[in-house]
């Protein structure tokens, strides 16, 4: 079972949503999809035991050869090769790796090179098996290093995926092939908007979703009006707390000093259990 | 004969000049001598990404040898300096204006790229809080422009 928490607004509770139920299940598969900023490691202790690189296969021009002949830049759909007058140009960051340049030059002059954009790293945590991508600086395609972090995804095991915030691509990587999708959300005007776009979002993915609403009691009763008025199941409420606040701020999941969320978060894997087997 | 490109929101002499490069709406090819032009329609104006390199390689493949513009940014710089086009900036009003000061050598001569995505404002619903990207282009004007780009991080940084 694949279980993605994500949200519209950054910063609503993502990560510690994701930590939180994997310490309660226990002898899960924990992956950061969120490879922009990957965090859930600040929150567990782990070792890492194995880290590799990401590569994209870049197209190299071999002067010699080409004829400025312009073939490969008028195919390429993202503007990443310039012909000019004494050279071909290729703009590595704009580049997709889609292999077309090669195809189309009638000269040969093209080939494709691995270079690295990100790092996936693994460790253990106890019974959890964590895997976080890392895009490297400057690198702007994230949805690349998204797919080798769900590379690690386990059939048969549970498999709780954090997902970058927003509504752009490299969120819906993440939530591509989900189960369920837990929503984290602030019941604060700016929470409530962006949690009606990512809803407007997974339902074009048609993945079975709820609701968590993380710092329950400041705001406003927006979000559970808009919840009522969708037939959007509310989850969970994790009220605003200055004790989560502060373990949070030590790097503590709040389940290791308040037990009793752990009884909480097994009952909403239990939940989101009979959901995915109803749903297949 | 001399062929300049000047880039422009509209298809004629008279439009106003477009300052970004890549995502002008227009390139203005003209003459400066006897004011013939033709118009170009910039392909690039709305591409997702890469505008200037696209907008660069339109440019090269109409033979000009100087393009008058307000900003060109990191990746379009060095494709126009590889076909040695030499790059105008510091132009306002009208194309017509803006040939009429090449023609009076009243223009700068731009040496470094100016920042990047200074063009791509156009965001979406909801897209507010995306990076701005200032832009003076540093040589005695100041042209500041906001880049709404969304996509990347929504407030993930706040308590």
């Amino acid at each position: 079972m694949i279980i993605t928490v994500a949200s519209g607004k950054g910063g609503t509770g993502k990560t510690t949503v994701a930590v939180n139920l994997a310490l309660s299940v226990q002898s899960v598969n924990l992956l950061d999809c969120d490879v922009e900023e990957p965090n859930v490691h600040t929150l567990l202790h782990h070792t890492d035991t194995m880290t590799y690189p990401v590569t994209v296969p870049t197209p190299v021009v071999d002067v010699e050869k080409c004829s400025l002949c312009g073939k490969c830049s008028e195919f390429c759909q993202f503007n990443a090769i310039f012909v000019g007058k004494t050279k071909t140009m290729v703009f590595n960051e704009i580049c997709h790796a889609c292999g077309g340049c090669a195809l189309v030059c009638p000269e040969g002059a093209i080939t494709e090179v691995a270079r690295s954009i990100g790092t996936i790293h693994q460790s253990m945590s106890g019974d959890i098996h964590l895997t976080y991508g890392e895009l490297s600086i400057g690198e702007p395609i994230a949805t690349t290093v998204i797919r080798e972090v769900k590379t690690n995804i386990k059939n048969g095991n549970t498999n709780i995926l954090d997902a970058p915030p927003g509504t752009a691509c490299p969120v819906i990587e993440t939530v591509r092939g989900s189960d369920f999708l837990i929503l984290v959300t602030e019941p604060t005007p700016f929470g409530l908007h962006d949690l009606s776009m990512a809803i407007d979002v997974v339902k074009e993915l048609g993945v079975p979703f709820g609701v968590i609403v993380n710092r329950a009691g400041i705001g406003d009763d927006g979000v559970i009006t808009y919840c009522k008025e969708n037939a959007t199941p509310i989850l969970m409420e994790i009220s605003f707390s200055r004790r989560i606040a502060e373990l949070y701020s030590q790097g503590i999941p709040f389940v290791q000093e308040m037990p009793e969320w752990i009884g909480k978060f097994r009952e909403l894997y239990n939940h989101i259990g009979k959901v995915v087997a109803d749903a297949k | 004969m001399t062929r300049i490109c000047i880039t422009s929101t509209g298809p004629t002499l008279e439009s106003p000049i477009d300052p970004r490069f890549g995502r002008c709406a227009y390139f203005i090819i003209a003459d400066p001598q006897t004011y013939e032009f033709e118009a170009v329609s910039n392909e690039a104006a709305l591409a997702p990404g890469g505008a200037g390199i696209r907008a660069a390689q339109t440019v090269v493949s109409k033979n000009v040898e100087t393009v008058l513009t307000g900003s060109v940014g990191p990746n379009a710089f060095p494709a126009l300096k590889d076909a040695s086009i030499k790059i105008l900036t510091n132009i306002s009003g009208t194309v017509k204006t803006a040939i009429d000061r090449y023609r009076n050598d009243n223009l700068d001569e731009l040496k470094a790229p100016g920042p990047s995505n200074v063009g791509k404002g156009q965001g979406g619903p909801g897209r507010g809080l995306g990076m701005g990207y200032g832009g003076g282009t540093g040589m005695g004007f100041g042209r500041g422009s906001g880049g709404g780009r969304g996509h990347r991080r929504r407030g993930g940084r706040s308590l």
